[in-house]
């Protein structure tokens, strides 16, 4: 039957039959790739990997039996199977990264895809193994034929295995490594198609090799577009910006004039009302403070606070500390932003430090007069640190006599015990507190608290300058009176070892959340 | 430290490393290196037997009246109580380049990270040593209206301390806390009532019957029954079969001892659970203190108390008594030299499989059995998390045969994400150390770190890409196995009852059976008071 195929005429049989080995191993390693593709994805988008990695090997073993069992209905002509077969692979299986990225957002259920595509790719890449043999079994002894087949199949195996992780993954990327082996999947089949040409019909299967290879090439191009356009998808808006830091992940979108960014997801302002949480973040502050010459701002990379710290003519020096060297360039260089924030990270008053502000505030000297305190929620154990009362003595070590702090205090009407939390653990630092509240509308309605050595300061009225858009003498006092629905409540304090806000604040969201 | 390895061991093992070198399998599949206590150093020690082998001492004879030999938590012990009592004339021959032993630590650009001990239970009230000295450290900060002690928060191990991944899911905590019977719940319940019952018992002699340090604990016969029979024919007897239960138990041995339940005496299996009532005011009393370097850090701060006596890189190879006064070379690795000293007393805080080469005539018995232990620090460019809880400090795998990780830099940082440092942990507990010993040594560089990668990459298959870097540390000797009996072993007896008289004085925690730190630290401070007393110097004991 392979004589038929490949004919005495065709060229030397050994040197096909070298072929076909050398192919063993490029379909071996591909095969092993996108198992490896899909169990990663899977786990990346969905989560839980020792879950999505063992039920899409699982299925992609149980698929490839299937495909072997299928393979004793190739009745005629094995080498057209096979080849057919390789330029499908590589359309699904160089594809599937890349497609699965796509179709996260917008698919209704994810995981019927995503076990669709295992189930298909692993059917088909069963079917290689069993085809090739009987290609083969003309070419060498049973023993030989097997030997020869199973190693070249676990070599390839072992390469698949060893090059994801430490070569594919970190310099490809996923959508990238898909389409590399697409292509070798490609050009399997068409040096096959090349060395047959004499014998047989190849030209339709050489079009079909040829455009799968070239969507191939044309996706490797655009590997950068697709992974931002699969955002685009999952914000809904358009992303102008994004980048990942060894902390997080910044996406900056746009949408007519609304900019917004997030930060892992979560926003962090959007540019339509953003005026109205920092100038409630910062005005009672600094209204507050008679001399406000050394103001300190922890978390705030991206220099909305200090652009209205800046406004203050008596403000001599801003120290601003914030984790991510990235976030604070962006906010400096990137027009756009510094547009946004007024240039104020740039600004001859303002000294920007990266580093974790857990470290810095220990090793940190004052005094400041006024303190931002502006961090992301306390979401997690390792954020929860910064709202503590180890924390919060810290900076009133760095507090003024007279100086006046603010921290961001999540928000009153979705999680009033997490939100008096940070009022009852300042207090626990020995400072004194009182707590308002703005209306953000992107955000809802947003708490802070106002904390200082005990001093009159804090219940007087503040001086506001002129020009604020959102507080003036008549609405900034409003801010401080709380509705029963939002009123204080008795809070435990939050503290390195028992970490009460960050069990809080995810109960109260995941309630009101549903 | 490794004195005991014998020579076709290491040969062994240098011929497998020489395979290696030519073998693609076992090539480093990551930048690292392999360490582990100098085991040249060591040897000379063993193969000496007494001091043919080494040169005679040079320069002249140098008197000093105390001398601790060895610089691990019990020495450096020793050496803060005699600084506590304001005595100084002393020297501490520390064979490493760096004292702290088993409580040693190193670092890199991100953060500080342990290669031994990584943490302190919070101490009980009979710790008063112990109390004393981390009051002094600072740590410490007042008492609260019953007198308990007041610890810093920065540290207490932070929230979240621990978390199992069980059935795919990290779950808080190291108990299963779903998918149980009610069998297996039923009986977890008796196990913790069983603990507290002997948490809270007296002896007839009015003692804890578990106490910590355990020296402090009841000789009443009822106790000290449990000594005799291992912590597994224990938990049979009292028909606590059940698998998750005996699973855990397993891990708290293997965590604690190195040592699986069989090996074990129920004693020392019991004391682990009952043996802790942390005394701190604010609840903290379950806490336990940790640093980004471990216990390195409580190591460093008494050797920079001691900076002007300890002396590294000085072995001692021979202790002898000569009249009232005993005398002890050293030898200077760094200079190669001998060096004599003559002392009125000697606090040998060194382990008891060395002490017995250098010092046979104040060591003389069959010797215990120890532990070897795997210690890893993996330098990843980005934070384990996983389905379920997120990181905590101590991350454990109840499917896997390794003891998990702890996060360095739980304390120190607020970042989400980033940099970190993850010490890994195991302990080769299974068949005879022996055996498990030579195994760790002659196992490559590559092959280590390939058992470290497969084990972190299935707990936590998102690390894949992210670990940068493996440094893999052998304790061929780790830790001195708590067997049964070993409360009754004629030769901790006599260790115990020689305390008091002298010149020789023995403080390794080898001799309290328990490889802890409250223990290495209550016999380095038991040796300090009865050498100052033996040279005369009169003291107010701490313990
Ligand atoms: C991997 C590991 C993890 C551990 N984790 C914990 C933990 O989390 N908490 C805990 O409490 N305990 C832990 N331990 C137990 C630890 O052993 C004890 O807490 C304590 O550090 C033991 O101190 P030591 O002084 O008794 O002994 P060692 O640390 O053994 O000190 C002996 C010292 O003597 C030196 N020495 C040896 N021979 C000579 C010589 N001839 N001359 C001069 N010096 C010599 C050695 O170099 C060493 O410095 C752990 C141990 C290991 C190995």
């Amino acid at each position: 039957m392979v004589d038929q195929d490949v004919g005495p005429n065709a060229g030397p049989p050994r040197a096909h039959a070298a072929i076909l080995l050398l192919s063993v191993l490029v379909v071996a390693t591909c095969g092993l790739i996108y198992e490896l593709l899909a169990g990663t994805l899977a786990s990346y988008l969905l989560g839980d990997s020792v879950t999505q990695f063992s039920t899409v090997i699982g299925c992609y073993l149980f698929a490839m039996g299937g495909g072997s069992f299928l393979s004793r209905y190739v009745r005629r002509d094995e080498l057209g199977a096979f080849i057919r077969v390789e330029i499908m692979i590589a359309a699904l299986g160089g594809w599937s990264a890349a497609g699965l990225f796509m179709a996260f957002p917008l698919a209704a259920d994810f995981r019927v895809l995503l076990y669709a595509l295992v189930l298909a790719i692993g059917a088909l890449v069963g079917l290689e193994i069993p085809l090739l043999i009987r290609i083969l079994q003309h070419r060498f002894g049973f023993r030989e034929l097997v030997s020869n087949v199973l190693t070249y199949d676990y070599v390839g195996a072992l390469i698949a295995s060893l090059a994801f992780p430490l070569l594919l993954v970190p310099h490809l990327g996923m959508i990238r490594t898909g389409m590399v082996f697409g292509l070798a999947n490609v050009a399997v089949a068409i040096a096959l198609l090349l060395v047959l040409r004499g014998t047989r019909a190849v030209a339709a299967d050489l079009v079909a090799a040829g455009l799968v290879g070239a969507s191939l090439i044309v996706g490797l191009t655009m590997a950068e577009r697709i992974q931002r356009w699969s955002e685009i998808a999952y914000y809904g808006e358009g992303v102008i910006h994004s980048r990942t830091t060894p902390y997080q992940r910044i996406v900056l979108t746009r949408r007519g004039a609304d900019l917004r960014l997030y930060l892992n997801g979560n926003l962090q302002f959007s540019s339509r009302d953003e005026y109205r949480y920092h100038e409630a973040l910062v005005w009672p502050v600094l209204g507050r403070v008679a001399h406000p010459a050394r103001v300190l701002v922890l978390g705030g990379g991206d220099g909305l606070a200090a652009r209205e710290i800046l406004r203050d003519d008596r403000v001599r020096h801003v120290q601003l500390v914030d984790l991510d060297p990235e976030m604070t360039r962006m906010f400096r260089d990137t027009p756009q932003l510094a547009a946004l924030n007024h240039h104020s990270l740039s600004s001859p008053r303002m000294t920007v430090t990266n580093a974790d502000a857990f470290r810095w505030v220990r090793a940190a000297s004052g005094p400041y007069d006024a303190v931002i305190v502006d961090f992301p929620d306390p979401t997690e154990y390792s954020l929860g640190k910064l709202y503590t009362e180890s924390f919060y003595r810290e900076v009133a070590r760095l507090l003024a006599p007279d100086g006046v702090m603010v921290v961001q205090s999540t928000s009153p009407l979705v999680a009033p015990r997490s939100f008096w939390t940070v009022a009852t653990t300042l207090e626990a630092a020995g400072l004194t507190t009182r707590g308002y509240h703005a209306y953000v509308p992107s955000f809802g309605e947003w708490g802070y608290t106002l904390a200082g050595h005990g001093q009159p300061a804090l219940i007087e009225a503040a001086h506001l300058p002129a020009g604020l858009r959102f507080l003036n003498a008549v609405s900034e006092p409003l801010m401080f009176d709380f509705p029963p629905d939002m009123a204080r409540r008795v809070t435990p304090v939050n503290r390195l070892d028992n970490q009460a806000l960050v069990r809080s604040f995810a109960e109260e969201w995941a309630k009101y959340d549903g | 430290m490794t004195a005991e390895v014998s020579r076709r061991a290491v040969l062994a093992g240098g011929a497998a490393l020489g395979l290696a070198a030519c073998s693609p399998a076992t090539a480093a599949p990551y930048p690292g290196a392999l360490l582990g206590a100098d085991v040249r150093r060591g040897h000379r020690l063993r193969d000496a037997k007494g001091q043919s082998a080494f040169p005679p001492p040079s320069g002249a004879e140098e008197r000093i009246p105390l001398v601790i030999a060895g610089g691990g938590v019990a020495g450096l012990a020793a050496g803060w109580r005699l600084a506590e009592a304001g005595f100084g004339d002393f020297a501490l021959l520390e064979l490493e380049n760096e004292a702290g032993g088993n409580a040693r630590g190193g670092g890199n650009a991100v953060t500080q990270f342990p290669w031994g001990a990584h943490y302190l239970p919070v101490p009980n009230r009979e710790a008063r040593g112990l109390i004393h000295m981390l009051r002094g450290f600072g740590m410490i900060t007042g008492e609260d209206a019953s007198g308990a002690p007041i610890y810093d928060p920065y540290h207490l191990c932070a929230d979240l301390e621990e978390r199992l991944l069980w059935r795919g899911t990290w779950q808080e905590g190291l108990y299963p806390a779903s998918g149980l019977g009610a069998a297996d719940i039923a009986q977890h319940d008796r196990f913790n009532a069983a603990m507290e019952h002997f948490r809270a018992a007296v002896g007839t002699d009015g003692r804890p019957a578990f106490a910590s340090p355990s020296a402090l604990s009841s000789r009443d016969p009822a106790f000290a029954a449990l000594d005799g029979q291992s912590f597994a024919a224990w938990l049979d007897a009292q028909g606590f079969t059940s698998g998750p239960l005996r699973a855990h138990l397993r891990y708290c041995c293997r965590d604690d001892y190195g040592t699986e339940p069989d090996g074990v005496s129920a004693w020392a299996g019991i004391h682990y659970f009952a043996g802790r009532r942390g005394w701190a005011a604010g609840g903290a009393g379950q806490s336990e203190l940790t640093w980004p370097e471990g216990n390195a850090r409580l190591a460093r701060l008494i050797a920079a108390r001691l900076h002007p006596q300890i002396r590294p890189s000085h072995s001692v190879v021979r202790v002898v008594r000569d009249g009232d006064d005993v005398v002890i070379d050293t030898l200077d690795h760094l200079a190669g030299t001998i060096r004599r000293i003559r002392a009125g007393a000697v606090i040998l805080a060194i382990p008891d499989f060395v002490a017995r080469h250098v010092a046979p005539d104040f060591v003389g018995h069959a010797g215990f059995s120890y532990a070897p232990w795997v210690v890893a620090n993996v330098a990843v460019s980005r934070q384990p998390w996983g389905a379920g809880v997120p990181l905590a400090w101590d991350n454990v795998s109840a499917g896997s045969e390794t003891l998990g990780y702890v996060v360095a830099t739980h304390q120190t940082q607020s970042a989400p994400d980033g940099p970190s440092v993850l010490t890994w942990y195991n302990a080769l507990s299974v068949g005879d150390p022996a055996v498990q010993r030579r195994m760790m040594l002659r196992r490559s560089l590559g092959e280590w770190q390939k058992i470290i990668a497969a084990d972190l990459l299935t707990m936590n298959p998102e690390l894949d890409g992210a670990i940068e870097r493996i440094d893999v540390w052998r304790w061929g000797h780790a830790m001195v196995q708590p067997v049964p009996g070993f409360r009754a072993d004629p030769a901790r007896v006599v260790a115990r009852a020689g305390q008091g008289a002298g010149p020789v004085f023995r403080a390794h925690s080898d001799l309290s059976g328990l490889s802890l730190f409250e223990e290495a630290h209550y016999l380095g401070l038991a040796a300090a008071e009865g050498a100052l007393r033996h040279l005369g110097r009169p003291v107010e004991s701490l313990l």
